[in-house]
């Protein structure tokens, strides 16, 4: 079918107007605003102790939940792919979850079972001395719980694709399953497993709403970055809350990049 | 290597797809699993293979109990009809699977490979991907594949299913050729009778699955011991009871004895044989494979009335109703 070339140009159009004005110019605004008053106030306030406890906290909840969610997400994603079982689409709805509930739901959520009162496994935890909410463990099981589907849902379209006659082959050939599942699944979901990697990280980066309800905000101690923003706002440092949103948005770029690199490297 | 399945049993949910089933292969045989889709030759190959396991029966290959052996450890070689190339691996890292899984030293992995492509004749494409490939190709790249590894057994489930008719006669026969410079105890599943009885030394004919026989191709054909493999194997008549094939059919322009008067509804030139389709004084059609020759003595054209008389028939009693043990065939001997 040939779209005529005026109503292809209108198409086009629209798709343009929508992402100018939804995407790329309030991105544009946060960028000049961010230097608006020169290089000077945007550095103080990312360098300041504050801002680099922030990014090490962000980075660490991104180096703890990233990697235990893309392990889970691909085992997940190949339980309800190669396996048939009972209860196989109750699983597949538990997974998504995540997307269906408000963030600061799950913040609370999340207070409601490791706070010290209301629960036997919070109190558990209280008893240890080990405390969750309103400290880093919380903020890393909120993003956890926020960033937890984006893998799987990327996975499972790619194995359903693929099918399993690979997999098979493989066992035919004397290959064990995890010889099968480095040699010959995990090439095969690279790509799916790379975009899931990707948007998790950016959502984990990112996450304001479960984190500033379980972390308490402590400046200082329980801040992640995107707090860190809301607060400079807050204490009117508008040009210093503009450049660390913009460290975050380097940072899921960086992210992008260096996941591409890798498999480019992979494939050569 | 010589198997023997035991008395096997296989469902599907409520489908059986194996119905106690017990099978002799002979060590360094080229066999056929022959059946219509349904019928259970895959299910069968795929539980010799061990990709399946038996509900309840007994698998021995080279008379060791292999049965809950992984098919991992059971040395085999398959084939699967679309190929399961790992696409991701060129022709060369393809075939060295099984023997880098292994961990066969390097060189002899290179040497392996080398051989293996002369033997698949894929010179010169050793670092192309399956994407590159032809079908054709890319079936021979994966029995190269499960050849490698010196397999005891090499088992190939509809393997020129997916390829074009072309395609498919050059490899039966360039198979039947490997199987006489590979000798390997090989089994295929195919539907196609004439690729069974092109390629393989023995047939098993499946139904509804169970075997319905066992034999070479001309002992299926000649001596078939169901009605269902007399109709599988070849064309078939009826005539009341009496199943004919179209060329034990004689056509005559005069009354002979033991023949009835039938009209000529149709002739087809098919090349070589010619199609004289019949319509007998009781209301039945049947149809008579002629030669060239015979039909330009008869001058058959449409609306002539011709005597039909069968030089060779068979009856087979019960074979519907009571199964394959209650079946018996009997041959009648006309002329």
């Amino acid at each position: 079918m040939t779209v005529p070339r005026l109503s292809q140009l209108g198409i086009r159009s629209v798709v343009l107007f929508y992402l100018t004005f939804l995407l790329l110019l309030p991105v544009a605004m946060v960028f000049y605003r961010a230097f608006e008053d020169g290089f000077g106030v945007a550095w103080d306030t990312v360098t300041s102790e504050q801002g680099i406890h922030a990014l090490q906290l962000t980075l660490t909840t991104v180096a703890i939940a990233v990697p235990l969610n893309t392990i889970f997400g691909v085992l997940a994603a190949l339980v309800l792919v190669r396996q048939n079982f009972r209860g196989k689409a109750i699983l597949n709805s538990l997974i998504d979850i995540p997307f269906a509930i408000s963030p600061v739901v799950i913040g609370l959520s999340l207070v409601l079972l490791y706070g010290p009162r209301d629960t036997a496994v919070g109190q558990w935890f209280f008893q240890h001395g080990i405390l969750i909410i309103f400290s880093t463990p919380g903020i890393v099981i909120a993003c956890i719980f926020v960033s937890l589907p984006f893998v799987v849902r990327e996975v499972v379209p790619v194995l359903h694709e693929i099918g399993d006659e690979q997999e098979q082959a493989a066992k035919t050939l004397g290959a064990n399953w995890w010889q099968t599942f480095r040699r010959v699944t995990l090439p095969a979901i690279r790509w799916g497993v790379t975009y899931g990697v990707v948007i998790s990280t950016a959502r984990v980066l990112g996450e304001f709403g479960a984190v500033s309800v379980v972390s308490g905000k402590v400046i200082g101690e329980t801040e992640t970055l995107p707090l860190f923003v809301r607060q400079q706002f807050e204490t009117f440092n508008g040009a210093g809350g503009y450049a660390s949103a913009l460290v975050l948005a380097v940072l899921a770029l960086l992210t992008l990049v260096l996941m591409n690199l890798i498999n480019r490297r992979k494939e050569n | 290597m010589g198997i023997a399945v035991q008395n096997v049993n296989k469902t599907f949910g409520d489908f059986k797809a194996l119905d106690d089933v017990t099978l002799d292969v002979p060590d360094g045989s080229l066999t056929a699993l022959l059946g219509p889709s349904g019928s259970g030759k895959s299910t069968l190959l795929r539980l010799i293979a061990g990709l399946e396991e038996a509900d309840s029966g007994t698998v021995l290959l080279n008379g060791e109990d292999v049965t809950h052996v992984s098919v991992q450890d059971r040395g085999i070689g398959f084939v699967f009809q679309h190929y399961a190339a790992f696409k991701h691996m060129t022709v060369r890292d393809n075939i060295a699977f099984g023997l880098t899984i292994r961990k066969t030293p390097k060189d002899q992995i290179r040497a392996r490979v080398k051989e293996l492509i002369r033997l698949v004749q894929l010179n010169g494409m050793a670092h192309r991907y399956p994407s590159q490939l032809s079908g054709g190709q890319r079936q021979r790249m994966a029995l190269a594949r499960a050849l490698a590894a010196q397999p005891n057994l090499l088992l190939l489930d509809e393997p020129f299913g997916a390829l074009d008719a072309k395609v498919r006669k050059e490899l039966r026969e360039w198979l039947r050729n490997l199987h006489e410079e590979v000798p390997v105890t090989t089994i295929f599943v195919t539907h196609d009778q004439e690729e069974a009885m092109d390629v393989a030394q023995q047939i098993v004919v499946m139904n509804q699955g169970k075997i319905e026989q066992v034999g070479e191709p001309k002992e299926l054909y000649e001596n078939p011991k169901t009605e269902f493999v007399m109709g599988f194997v070849g064309e078939v008549n009826r005539l009341g009871d009496a199943l004919i094939r179209p060329h034990d059919l004689d056509l005559s322009l005069t009354p002979i004895e033991g023949g009835e008067e039938a009209n000529v509804e149709r002739v087809s030139h098919l090349g070589f044989e010619v199609r004289v389709e019949l319509s007998l004084a009781n209301g039945d059609h049947a149809w008579a494979q002629v030669t060239r020759k015979e039909d330009e003595e008869l001058q058959l054209t449409e609306g002539v009335s011709v005597y039909a008389r069968p030089s060779r028939a068979r009856k087979f009693q019960g074979a519907e109703a009571q199964g394959d043990d209650g079946a018996s065939a009997e041959e009648l001997q006309v002329a």
